[in-house]
């Protein structure tokens, strides 16, 4: 049997995925907040809500999108690995290879994701 | 070595899990009502969590990655996706899941790090007012959006969507 050196859980695979988990879920809440509240806008008036929905169409906002996007993503594949770790009877044993596929997983989805989105992004933008 | 160093073991290293040291308060209370709270929570949170990689990812692709992308999104693509039910009923089911599972998630982090009684009532009072407010807000749009406003004459606005002038 290999002996692990220091601990199981501190500065390991678990501890990094869990701290992941959290930085992004803080960040995607307080989007949320904003992105509800920039979407009610249509309730005042087409010109109130298409200036401020401008304001995510320059190359900043773009790549606030990417890192948002980025966030959500970890966000979504890291908590179903965490399902599997809970109810997957081997989930446990195989907590770290999961989160190499989430990894894996993550940057196959953001580099599509990137790629279409700049492309589009630059297929309508006017410039500065 | 003999065999009654096993006996022995506990004392030398670390004892057996679940060797009837566990102070009393860590163990499950079937009729606690804030156990279970916290069950249903954890339940929760796995099959609000499960429902949204769909419901987020789906909202992600059609929004920004088929036709103009983010440039496709303004008041009139917003008024054509809400004219659909079932579009509505996505947007509510994602806003209701999302601020819930977002705000038990922000109830953990504050229970976590707020180690004073009165900052964690605090806290937890401001979050629990935002997401209701959050989800109240965005319920109310959803179900009081009108695609096509008229000015106070009745005249349609210069800015409603093309479709409007078919109405």
């Amino acid at each position: 049997m290999t002996q692990t050196k220091g601990t199981l859980y501190k500065g390991r695979e678990g501890m990094w995925s869990w701290v992941g988990h959290r930085i992004t879920g803080v960040g995607i809440f307080f989007f949320l907040l904003v992105h509800v509240l920039d979407t009610s806008l249509v309730r005042v008036s087409p010109e109130a809500y298409d200036a401020v929905i401008g304001a995510y169409k320059n190359p900043i906002m773009i790549m606030g999108e990417i890192g948002l996007v980025g966030a959500i993503v970890f966000h979504a594949f890291n908590g179903l690995r965490i399902i599997l770790v809970d109810f997957w009877s081997k989930g446990t044993r195989y907590h770290k290879q999961m989160l190499w596929a989430v990894m894996g997983l993550w940057v196959i989805v953001m580099i599509g994701f990137t790629a279409r989105h700049v492309m589009l992004f630059l297929d309508g933008w006017g410039g500065f | 070595m003999t065999t009654t160093d096993s006996v022995a073991l506990p004392t030398q290293g670390i004892e057996a899990p679940r060797s009837k040291r566990i102070d009393p308060k860590y163990l499950r209370r079937s009729s606690s009502s804030s156990s279970s709270f916290e069950m249903a929570g954890w339940v929760f949170m796995r099959v609000s969590g499960a429902a949204l990689v769909v419901l987020i990812f789906v909202h992600l692709f059609v929004n920004l990655m088929v036709g103009e992308g983010i440039h496709g999104v303004d008041f009139g693509f917003v008024a054509g996706k809400w004219a659909n039910p079932v579009w509505q009923f996505w947007d509510l089911t994602m806003l209701w899941l999302a601020m819930l599972h977002g705000g038990n998630g922000m109830r953990t982090i504050i229970n976590d790090y707020a180690e004073k009684d009165s900052t964690r009532v605090w806290l937890k009072s401001i979050l629990t007012l935002s997401v209701a407010v959050i989800i109240v807000l965005g319920t109310l749009v959803i179900f009081t959006f009108e695609p096509c406003m008229v000015d106070n004459t009745g005249q349609l606005l210069d800015s409603a969507p093309a479709f409007c002038q078919n109405v």
